[in-house]
């Protein structure tokens, strides 16, 4: 790489204005928290700089957030379907036009790369608004009965990874369908939620029909077990779901939960190799790998092995680790550091078990959180890093014989959130995809995301729909 | 248990009533026995113990007999969802016609006519949907890409049911749990209708293991599916006690299982069931694979 | 079929195949790489130093030739820190009015032989056309595959006509065409590919630049993942030329970051890599002054040749 070393080409901050401080957006205003609240900082994690001082909603501000909704409800949810459809377009609209704006500031806050803020996450966003809106006034159509009626308030949380797109994965639909939200955005990356309340007061959006209250996970588990909210939806690691299933037991409130996941990603040997060594790479690397479907357990066929690991690890030399805003990095900042902690303790349970690890030479920066692109080889299923979710850039690869094999691994999960194969063979294609116990599987492409397309899990990563028809149904009565 | 006469209780007291047909024949009648059934079989509770149920001496299952019923069950349920459509519906239809040629078994245990009528056009209903249900829940996603991109429902796995007392309740919740590919651990305090039912099951073509039924009480057994790990869903229609549902519901999160809660009313089980019985027990895979050459 | 046709049908569809929906998104995301200031001009001097200049007209003169032949050994002529190109590239007919400009200069003589564009000729023609051209002064012969015989499965007809073909060329480097726009798949391009390196082709080259679709990134891709493949099995190191269509300088560094991301530095070399182009010259010059003078040039400031 020494004679087109790419000169620097950062992404120019200067399109982006946070404020040195920001409140609770609640009934369509911007104000501080109660005195059962309080303040926190998000910081940059590819620079530890803080970025802004944020409100923590305490309890009494959950109450005023939830009222809100509550008396936007009825108004909201008496609206004509096409009316609200034409908040949604406007607001779709909006995230379009500020697309620049939101990308640099999703990569500073979450510090992924500006290349995968702007040519994923935002157009997404944009995108699932537009899809849903489109679906406001065609709800009976939606194949969840002829008079389909909106639930109420809907209390939503959501992650670090994705910030702006979880967030139109929730409000989008929910709106459609006539509900009113209360979002909690996560700790570390509250930013570019606030910015679309923003968005909200420029589209003219009825205060309260959209609420974003900041704050911790005290803050979100206060929020899902308010006995005034109808409707939870949570996106995040498999434990606190658990937690807030368990709350929301013995109550009317509806649930539906988008948890973690430790997708196998098989690769048989008549795979077309190139596409799949991207497939691999795109599968873990892919926003640092802090992705709940991401193709963390990599399955090689055996008599594909050494032709795959060292296309791998070729191609894994070529990964650009560095500055998320500038242009042509790869892979970005890990989001705090606890969850590098996390990364790291993991990988080095790895190594203590006998795996062996393996990353290309990458010098990373001395500020920030940093984890190099990492590889486990020698894993097995006993192995803690082939069961337990890294939410990080490191791969375990495992190995099979047989499609039965590849199968029994793959399946050999809690989680079942998605799966990747890759084969030239259609019927292998087929029937692989039949047997995974999967919500999301990949057939010679991977993290795929498209508004149309349902997203959830089988068994402990979750239940329920996001994306597509489907997603309505979490919103409906 | 019941503390007012049932209608069985009455229905059987009536035929005590009468001279028994038996001493008209001369001889005296052979009483049925009532067991579970699982995987096919009619095991006694492994327990050995029994409870008196209007006079008859009924297996009162224990948490080892819902321990097997399960693994019944997960054996069971690969090759049920494996089955196809057509081959499903064919059976729920003949469960159907067993049922229909039961039917005076099933009066005299006391369902009334209507009810049973209802309960038999039920499982016609749903052998209908077994073909249909994939078609009318799954999708072609038009994705933004040259990708082929479709959504279709599939089995959550094992279903831990605690039935509702009527045979049109039990009936309701079975159904729409097997005719997709699910296998069922049904919880029974109706356990002479309920067995009986399952007599039909065991000679209708329905595999063993895919529906496996419980009698006994529902408050012992239903915490041991409940917290099971290897049960995926976990329906409460027949709970009628809102704590015992709380605390079911509870343990179910330990393994994020799918709960169907109990109705909010009363439940009118002769009404349209709609979608949901089925669609609360399926997943949604959606599949992606590139186009192009 | 002869033994060795089936060996050589069984190992071409015995290669991994291509997806196309997956090599095409690695281009365009390799395609939007940033490439600016200092690297920016590398790449261009580069790219000029890739170029082979072509001109493949009925109408070519030698006044034409000569017009050109002098433009590609002094592409600036107001900038002697300006590099030369590559190669000039002309029909046969052509070759010795190039021949006499560029005689020890270090740009190379590049002619298209063997039939050029349709490669619809008997063999014997084909090989007397190389040989013309080869005793005329090039050092470089750019040849077309059979491309029906390529489709119509007839893998050993394609391999001996190349074998005939580079005997033909004697010290002369050979390049292989395999025009990839009338291939219909990254299958065949693949294919097509070792074929061509299997039957001795010193460069394997995207197009002749007379059919509607002529390089893009993905195919090219698909070569340099090719002569990768096949230099880490044989050990011998195998040149690319993506040729018709690439006018730009955008285009041109997109090509080079596909280099430096694929194969890396080995190929980034005129020995091993090469444009086949005639407009793209005058873009990177209209750039590169740019980068010098820090304002943007106009075609009227470049020769036109």
């Amino acid at each position: 790489m020494s004679f087109l070393e790419y000169a620097p080409a950062p992404e120019s901050r200067s399109v982006v204005d946070i404020a040195p401080s920001y409140g609770l957006f609640i009934d369509g205003a911007f104000g501080p928290a109660s005195s059962s609240g309080g303040v926190f900082k998000t910081v940059n994690p590819a620079s530890e700089e803080v970025l802004a001082e944020v409100a923590s909603a305490g309890a009494e501000d959950v109450d005023r957030a939830v009222a809100a909704a509550r008396r936007a409800f009825g108004p909201w949810s008496a609206l004509p379907g096409a009316e609200r459809a034409k908040y949604l377009f406007r607001i779709a609209r909006i995230i379009q036009e500020r697309s620049r704006e939101l990308a640099v500031l999703e990569s500073l806050d979450n510090g992924k790369p500006i290349r995968e803020s702007r040519d994923v996450d935002v157009p997404l966003v944009a995108a699932h608004f537009f899809y849903y809106a489109g679906w406001a006034d065609k709800l009976k159509y939606a194949g969840h009965g002829s008079d389909p009626r909106p639930l109420g308030v809907a209390a939503q949380v959501i992650p670090w990874n994705f910030p702006l797109l979880m967030l139109a994965w929730k409000i989008a639909p929910a709106l459609a369908a006539g509900n009113t939200v209360v979002l909690k955005p996560a700790e570390t990356t509250p930013l570019s939620a606030l910015f679309f309340a923003d968005i909200c007061q420029q589209a003219d959006l009825p205060p309260g029909v959209v609420n974003i209250i900041t704050g911790a996970g005290e803050t979100g588990r206060t929020l899902v077990e308010h006995p005034g909210v109808d409707k939870v939806a949570f996106t995040g690691s498999t434990e606190v779901g658990r937690q807030i299933a368990r709350s929301v037991a013995g109550t009317s409130k509806r649930l539906t939960l988008e948890l973690g996941g430790k997708a196998a990603n098989i690769v048989f040997d008549d795979a077309p190799i190139d596409q799949a060594v991207e497939g691999i790479v795109n599968g873990i690397f892919f926003n640092q790998g802090h992705v709940c479907c991401a193709g963390s357990r990599l399955l090689v066929q055996e008599s594909a092995y050494d032709e795959v690991l060292t296309a791998l690890k070729r191609r894994m030399a070529t990964l650009r680790v560095g500055d998320p805003l500038d242009k042509n990095t790869d892979v970005g900042a890990i989001n705090s550091a606890a969850q590098l902690a996390r990364i790291r303790e993991l990988s080095d349970v790895g190594a203590a078990e006998g795996a062996e690890r393996w990353s290309p030479p990458c010098e990373l920066p001395a500020q920030g959180f940093w984890f190099a692109p990492t590889i486990f080889t020698g894993v097995t299923q006993a192995h803690r890093i082939a069961r337990e979710e890294i939410f990080g850039p490191v791969l375990s690869v495992l190995t099979f014989r047989t499609p039965d094999e590849a199968i029994e691994k793959a399946n050999n999960t809690p989680y079942g959130l998605s799966a990747g194969i890759w084969t030239e063979k259609g019927s292998l294609i087929l029937a692989m995809a039949d047997k995974l116990r999967a919500g999301v599987v990949w057939a010679n492409t991977f993290n795929k995301f498209d508004p149309t397309s349902p997203f959830g899990g089988y068994k402990e990563s979750g239940y329920g729909r996001e994306g597509g028809r489907h997603g309505l149904e979490a919103y409906l009565a | 248990m019941p503390k007012s006469p049932s209608p069985a209780k009455a229905a059987k007291a009536e035929r005590s009533a009468s001279p028994a047909e038996s001493d008209r024949r001369g001889r005296l009648a052979v009483r049925k026995t009532y067991k579970l059934y699982i995987g096919g079989a009619f095991p006694r509770s492994e327990s050995g113990r029994t409870y008196l149920v209007d006079g008859d001496n009924v297996a009162l299952a224990s948490r080892k007999d819902a321990r097997d019923a399960v693994v019944a069950a997960r054996k069971a349920q690969t090759k049920w969802a494996a089955a196809t459509a057509y081959n499903r519906g064919q059976v729920l239809y003949r469960i159907a016609e067993m049922v229909e040629a039961r039917r005076d078994e099933f009066l005299a245990l006391g369902v009334a006519a209507g009810e049973l009528d209802a309960a038999v056009d039920r499982w016609v209903w749903y052998a209908g949907w077994s073909d249909k249900i994939a078609q009318v829940h799954g999708s072609a996603n038009p994705v933004a890409g040259p990708y082929f991109n479709i959504s279709a429902p599939e089995p959550t796995g094992v279903v831990g049911v605690v039935a509702p007392a009527s045979f049109l309740g039990l009936v309701s919740v079975i159904a729409p749990a097997i005719v997709t590919g699910n296998t069922v651990v049904v919880l029974t305090a109706t356990p002479q209708v309920a067995v009986t039912l399952a007599e039909v099951l065991a000679t209708s073509d329905v595999p063993g293991g895919v529906v496996n039924i419980l009698t006994g009480h529902a408050a012992e057994t239903a915490p041991w599916l409940a917290s099971h790990d290897d049960v995926n869903a976990l329906d409460l229609t027949g709970v009628a006690d809102p704590e015992l549902a709380t605390e079911l519901e509870r343990s179910a999160a330990g393994s994020l299982k799918r709960v169907v809660r109990p109705p909010a009313d009363t439940p009118d089980f002769t009404a349209d069931p709609g979608l949901r019985p089925m669609t609360a027990l399926l997943e949604t895979k959606t599949v992606w694979h590139p186009k192009g050459f | 079929m002869s033994g060795s046709a089936f060996n050589l049908r069984s190992f071409l569809h015995g290669l991994p195949g291509v997806d196309k929906v997956g090599v095409e998104a690695r281009a365009a995301a390799l395609g939007t790489r940033s490439v600016k200031t200092t690297a920016k001009a590398a790449a261009i001097d580069l790219a000029i130093r890739m170029v082979d200049l072509t001109t493949l007209e009925g109408a070519d003169t030698p006044g034409k030739v000569r017009a050109l032949s002098a433009k590609a050994l002094r592409p600036d002529p107001s900038d002697p820190t300006c590099p030369s190109v590559a190669a000039i590239c002309v029909y046969p007919a052509m070759v010795p009015v190039a021949a006499e400009v560029l005689a020890g200069s270090g740009v190379h003589l590049a002619s298209v032989a063997t039939a050029f564009p349709s490669g619809q000729a008997p063999l014997d023609v084909k090989l007397a056309d190389t040989r013309d051209a080869v005793a005329g002064g090039a050092d470089e012969i750019d040849m077309v595959i059979s491309r029906g015989a390529f489709l119509s499965g007839r893998y050993d007809f394609v391999y001996d006509e190349i074998v005939a073909v580079k005997e033909a060329c004697g010290s002369a480097h050979l390049k292989v065409i395999l025009e990839t726009g009338e291939l219909g798949t990254y299958d065949n391009v693949r294919r097509a590919s070792w074929l061509a390196m299997l039957a001795g082709a010193d460069f394997i080259k995207t197009s002749t630049g007379k059919v509607p679709v002529a390089a893009t990134l993905p195919v090219t891709l698909v070569m340099l993942e090719a002569v990768r493949d096949f230099r880490a099995q044989t050990g011998r190191q195998v040149g690319v030329k993506p040729a018709g269509g690439i006018r730009t300088t955008k285009d041109a560094i997109k090509y080079l970051v596909l280099i430096n991301e694929t194969v890396g530095d080995d190929w980034l070399d005129p020995d091993w890599f090469r444009f086949g182009a005639s407009s793209l010259l005058n873009d990177l010059l209209m750039q590169r002054t740019k980068l010098t003078t820090g304002h943007y040039a106009g075609p009227d400031y470049f020769t036109l040749d």
